[in-house]
């Protein structure tokens, strides 16, 4: 469904993505970890096509998202929602305005239905009667919440995460990983979530990639990567300061 | 001497891809601007803010302008005794230069900043990126609203600050010189004529798009967290301030040398 060839990306001379390839299945949950900085959010922003390859391709359903242009792009847009990692609740909105953004500027539904598929939304994300305040008022864990109501309210083909439990208390955390496995048996969404949060990778985990210099350098199921023979996989997920990742 | 060029250079190469960059931007706001369905709210909202919001400080600042202009020039004036020719040096500065470029930077200052600082914050919190992610254009959802108000309400603002700046030298010519009401109205209006609106009035819509592109632009190539922000808000207003003196010495030698 998702085939990343040959993706690479430089800010300056420094190579963030160096020819990466990744394929992510339909309906599965795809969890990339990787240390912070390695360029997770980077990718997450070519799959969406926010950012233009220096050289490479994303296929989405066989068709190459970096060179889409105008229309085109709006009509693929909406098959994704997009979890970042501070939420990015708009500031001058109420909470209500903020899930419901995309009826509101690309749909003729009236308020009152908007406003009702918002509180669906906001309903499936444990959140209820909040539609009138604004972000600022809200607590860490909400304004995540917030805004994964925003990325699921049109009902998205492909949800995309950028560190769901970064930020917040590992209660919230938990409470974020499991409504995350839920929405994946509910909606049978494909998800791609980039993370440096091992337990978290382990519980939404269909598959992980392990994102490391540009490269994805192995992939596999939560057992096949725990029990991963690969010195750099070992170091990162036993979160060890010894190690090959630390030597160079 | 070899480096000092290769210096040169790079800031050339900076300032030509500055101004590139930033009309891009201001080419892109053009090309959104008439597509529809364009939304009332927002233009609305800007408007109010841009223009109701500035009235205050117009008010003041042009009050007094008009009123030292009326004074300084009382001394060269008595000195000859050709007071009433105070009225039509304030009713000729205030419309050809002083309302246009001191609402063009009291503008700048206020509003200007304000947008690089609320764009630049959406920047730097990923807010500009969720808005494309939602399928929404950043310049058509933030810049359009905010460029149709500013071209709006510059010349509005600097027809009124033309007119606040009168009433300052009237105040000033009537009550501490003595000019008779009629005769300081008739110096004020007499040597007045179309050219002189027209000049006024281009260049306030000239400055509405320079502080619209150069506020905008800094907002949206901001980046470093708060810090950026900060940084970007400041260079925003410098940037501004100077391409309006620029502009506005390049239109009124256009004016003086080409449509005498
Ligand atoms: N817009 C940008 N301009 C320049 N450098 C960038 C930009 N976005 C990201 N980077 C750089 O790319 C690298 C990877 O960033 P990122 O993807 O945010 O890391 P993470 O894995 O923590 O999400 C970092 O070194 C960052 O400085
Ligand atoms: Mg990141």
């Amino acid at each position: 469904m998702i085939e990343i060839i040959n993706l690479s990306k430089k800010f300056g001379d420094h190579q963030v993505l160096d020819s990466m390839n990744l394929d992510i299945n339909k309906g599965e949950t795809t969890v990339i970890i990787g240390r912070s900085g390695v360029g997770k959010s980077v990718l997450l922003k070519h799959i969406i096509g926010i950012m233009k390859p220096d050289s490479g391709q994303v296929f989405i359903d066989r068709e190459d998202i970096s060179r889409l242009r105008g229309k085109n792009i709006v009509k693929f847009r909406l098959k994704f929602g997009m979890l970042f990692q501070g939420a990015a609740l708009f500031d001058s909105l109420s909470v209500g305005e903020n899930v419901g953004f995309s009826l509101f500027e690309h749909t003729n539904l009236n308020k009152a239905e908007i406003y009702k598929k918002v509180k669906r939304a906001l309903q499936l994300v444990g959140l209820e009667g909040i539609e009138n305040l604004k972000p600022a008022e809200l607590s860490g864990g909400m304004r995540k919440r917030v805004g994964l109501a925003r990325a699921i309210c049109r009902d998205p083909e492909i949800i995309l995460y950028d560190e769901p439990t970064t930020g917040v208390d590992p209660i919230m955390g938990d409470a974020i990983n499991h409504l995350i496995r839920e929405l994946h048996d509910k909606l049978s969404v494909t998800s791609i979530a980039v993370t440096h949060d091992m337990t978290s990778a382990y519980k939404i985990a269909d598959r992980i990639a392990m994102l490391y210099q540009g490269k994805i350098i192995a992939t596999g199921t939560p057992d096949e990567i725990k029990n991963s023979s690969n010195p750099v996989v070992h170091q990162f997920i036993t979160g060890s300061s010894i190690g090959p990742i630390t030597n160079n | 001497m070899r480096t000092h060029l290769e210096n040169t250079g790079k800031k050339l190469i900076t300032l030509v891809s500055y101004m590139g960059g930033a009309s891009i931007l201001l080419g892109k706001t053009l090309l959104w601007l008439p597509v529809p369905p364009i939304k009332r709210k927002p233009i609305f909202g800007q408007l109010y803010k841009i223009g109701v919001q500035s009235l205050p400080i117009v008010s003041l600042i042009s009050l007094f302008t008009g009123m030292v202009l009326a004074l300084q020039s009382a001394y060269q004036m008595q000195r000859l005794s050709a007071e009433m020719y105070i009225a039509s040096l304030v009713s000729l500065s205030m419309t050809r230069e002083l309302g246009p470029v001191l609402t063009a930077l009291i503008v700048a200052g206020r509003v200007g900043a304000a947008i690089t600082a609320e764009i630049g914050t959406m920047k730097v919190t990923e807010q500009i990126d969720a808005l494309e992610t939602l399928a929404t254009n950043p310049v058509r959802y933030l810049i359009v609203p905010r460029f149709i108000a500013l071209v709006l309400m510059l010349p509005l603002l600097t027809i009124y600050s033309d007119m606040i700046g009168i009433i300052g030298g009237y105040i000033i010519g009537t009550y501490k010189l003595h000019i008779a009401h009629n005769m300081y109205m008739k110096m004020t209006y007499e040597p007045l004529v179309l050219k002189d609106l027209v000049t006024g009035l281009l260049k306030a819509l000239t400055f509405g798009i320079i502080i619209c592109t150069v506020s905008c632009f800094e907002g949206m190539r901001t980046e470093g967290g708060a810090e950026g922000v900060g940084k970007a808000t400041t260079l925003s207003v410098v940037i501004s301030f100077i391409m309006i003196i620029a502009a506005d010495c390049l239109i009124t030698a256009l004016f003086y040398f080409a449509f005498r």
